[in-house]
């Protein structure tokens, strides 16, 4: 995925409400979609439509519950790597390549690639970093949260 | 699972194997059908309310953060999104942490291990904008909270997505 996967993308104000309004509390409820649609002033159909085309253009990644790993007896834990750039693209889809890296991203730094790894169960951790030290060749640097001081990514669309 | 936890952070929630499959069945989305509870439902030999229920039940133990949209950040306009670690005394960082998380930009902000001598930084903290010069004035910003205790800083700016999927369980 490139910086700026949706090319031509233009959000109408009813967009930027939605991202607005729906990065949370969006409602159990039989008809939620519905009761969703009702605070923005639109149909449930729109609101379908509205997201469907949001994700299709990838200005959303998901929609839908968001989890709390660790909540449940796993982990997470950032780790990053110093790739040579030779080599880049390849160790890029090694690491992609395991279902525990949840995010990646490319950073100008001499530690240049910043992975975050979610697992199951803490030792899961340790297997995953074992896998990638095995499959690169390249040592695993790993930022474990010793505190957690604050968390809460809600951007509005500034576009 | 019982329906009294409260999402505090000190004792994960054991899952019953109808919770992980709820949770599989969601982790990439919910379905985009008017009814989409009772969806879920039909895929998982449930019943619409006994979803409802769990997934609720889910959300008040801290399981669930939220439910929602999830924008892609550089396609609603941040397209600058910087790492910024600092090196604060160990003494300070449990004091100053909460400062900066309180600082209405940082989107996250945790105390992590430094690992010497490459890497003496101890408080991370994300910050988006923009432009670069958004990022670099956020980060002068924590710098002047930090005051005297910041021996060191650096802004790591992303270039690329390389993934994005969240959580996977399987």
């Amino acid at each position: 995925m490139r910086e700026r996967p949706a090319e031509n993308v233009c959000l109408d104000a009813v967009d930027r409400r939605i991202l607005a309004e729906l990065q949370g509390d969006f409602p159990i409820c039989a008809r939620p979609y519905q009761a969703a649609a009702e605070g923005l002033g639109i149909s449930e159909a729109e609101l379908i439509a509205r997201l469907q085309r949001l994700l299709d253009d990838k200005v959303l990644t998901r929609f839908g519950p968001m989890y709390q790993i660790e909540r449940m007896g796993g982990a997470f834990v950032l780790a990053a790597l110093a790739v040579p750039e030779t080599a880049y693209e390849t160790v890029a889809a090694q690491v992609n390549a395991l279902p525990a890296v949840a995010h990646n991203y490319r950073r100008e730094h001499a530690l240049n690639m910043w992975f975050v790894l979610a697992t199951e169960t803490p030792a899961g951790i340790a297997e995953a970093i074992a896998q990638i030290e095995t499959a690169t060749g390249l040592p695993v640097h790993a930022f474990p949260k010793e505190r957690e001081y604050f968390v809460e990514m809600k951007l509005e669309a500034r576009v | 699972m019982s329906t009294d936890l409260r999402a505090d952070m000190a004792s994960p929630v054991l899952l019953d194997p109808l919770d992980r499959a709820l949770i599989v069945a969601t982790q990439a989305g919910l379905p985009l059908v008017p009814e989409p509870y009772a969806a879920l439902a039909a895929e998982l030999a449930m019943s619409a309310d006994e979803v409802m229920a769990r997934l609720t039940q889910l959300q008040a133990a801290g399981i669930i953060r939220r439910i929602g949209a999830v924008p892609n950040h550089y396609a609603i306009g941040w397209t600058a999104n910087g790492m910024t670690v600092w090196d604060v005394p160990d003494e300070q960082v449990d004091q100053l942490g909460p400062l900066i998380g309180a600082l209405p930009f940082v989107t996250h902000c945790y105390r992590r291990p430094r690992a010497l001598p490459a890497w003496p930084y101890n408080l991370f903290a994300m910050v988006h904008g923009s432009s670069r010069e958004e990022c670099a004035s956020k980060a002068a910003e924590i710098r002047a909270v930090l005051g005297e205790a910041c021996r060191a800083g650096e802004i790591l700016y992303s270039t690329r997505i390389l993934k994005k999927s969240g959580l996977r369980l399987s």
